[in-house]
């Protein structure tokens, strides 16, 4: 019985065929979804915050883009995934509400997606596809035996990149 | 001013929380009943202090459709505000603030969302102006915003701005009921520093 993984905010996970991974109502939070091409190891990482370096709370990797990807990619080579074949695809990065760029924490939906590439591109992992930004939430599922990334939003069809 | 670690909160700070959130919302109920113009109960409010991967259960799970009304606070404290209620909730306090039934319940009109505005407005407006009162510090409310998402997407907002100085986040539950269920919930998000000015102007620290 294939079974769906569920990923918690700032939390990660791995997973192989036939089972399914999944994250529930990225918001501003970043979903980042990578797998090995030839292995089918895949995994999936919610992340909250940008940097880990800008916080004093900050013991939980799984938080942050620039600690929580690196993470992922590691336990993923433990499970036998190469770095080298390694393909990436994320989701979220919303702004749920039109004046939140008026906080401190301006703009952090778009903030996550800029340090998700960063963090990325420093492992020379190609981002292949991408749903970001906008202003609604989204829930998404991997399948690492495909690669298929499914979205789901309220009031719109699904999405699969 | 020294920093505090929202994560070791002790239970005497819980307690002094516990009582804003009672007055607050105590304060939030009289407002309501008056806009509503009838009886509003109110339950004893919970406050419970969460993990953020829990806080979505809380509202019947992650994907429920909630609405969501958001203020930044200013003055002598910095952070922000939510009000949230579960969609229905939401809509049976429209229909009866408007005085009649919604023409689509799986969506709202303009008019609709800007009904759930100001009840948002009164409502943390009572419940700011009681903190203010205890503490005796200014607080300015913003503006309220609205939006209906999916409560795991909703609560990242202040999720993320808490998820700056602590892994937890702080749930004040209030149940307002009249016959039907109008309950909703309360979160408070003090940067670091407001924090401690809160607990200094209650003496607690």
């Amino acid at each position: 019985m294939a079974e769906t993984i569920k990923v918690g905010i700032a939390d990660l996970n791995v997973c192989t065929p036939p089972n399914l991974i999944t994250t529930i109502g990225l918001g501003s939070c970043v979903g980042i979804a990578i797998r090995d091409k030839t292995t089918k190891v895949g995994g999936l990482v919610h992340v909250m915050l940008p940097s880990s370096q800008e916080v004093k709370s900050n013991s939980n990797v799984a938080k942050f883009a620039d600690t929580g990807i690196p993470e992922l990619v590691s336990r993923l080579e433990k499970m036998g995934a190469s770095r080298t074949r390694m393909v990436a695809k994320i989701a979220g990065g919303a702004k749920m509400f039109a004046f939140q760029s008026k906080t401190e924490l301006a703009a952090v939906g778009e903030r996550n997606v800029e340090a998700t590439k960063k963090a990325l591109a420093a492992l020379r992992i190609p981002i292949i596809a991408e749903d970001t930004g906008e202003n609604y939430g989204r829930t998404v599922t991997f399948n690492p035996e495909t690669g298929d990334y499914e979205i789901k939003a309220v009031g719109k069809p699904v999405k699969v990149i | 001013m020294s920093e505090i670690s929202v994560d070791e909160i002790s239970s005497q700070y819980f307690d002094v929380l516990k009582e804003i959130g009672n007055i607050g919302a105590g304060n939030a109920t009289t407002a309501l009943s008056s806009m509503l113009g009838e009886k509003v109960d109110m339950a004893v409010p919970k406050v419970r202090l969460m993990e953020f991967k829990d806080v979505g259960t809380t509202m019947g799970g992650e994907e429920q459709i909630v609405a969501g009304i958001y203020l930044v606070v200013d003055g002598d404290i910095h952070g922000s505000i939510m009000f949230v209620q579960r969609k229905e909730s939401a809509k049976t306090m429209i229909s009866k603030l408007m005085g009649m039934p919604s023409e689509h319940p799986d969506e709202f009109s303009e008019m609709e969302l800007s009904a759930l505005k100001e009840i948002g407005n009164i409502i943390t407006g009572a419940y700011l102006n009681s903190l203010a009162t205890l503490t005796n510090l200014t607080i300015f409310p913003s503006i309220p915003d609205v939006c209906i998402d999916m409560a795991g997407a909703i609560l990242s907002v202040p999720a993320i701005e808490f998820g700056t100085i602590a892994d937890k986040l702080l749930l004040i539950e209030t149940d307002f009921t009249d016959d039907e269920d109008m309950s909703g919930f309360f979160i408070l998000v003090p940067d670091a520093d407001s924090y401690g000015k809160i607990l200094k102007a209650l003496g607690v620290m």
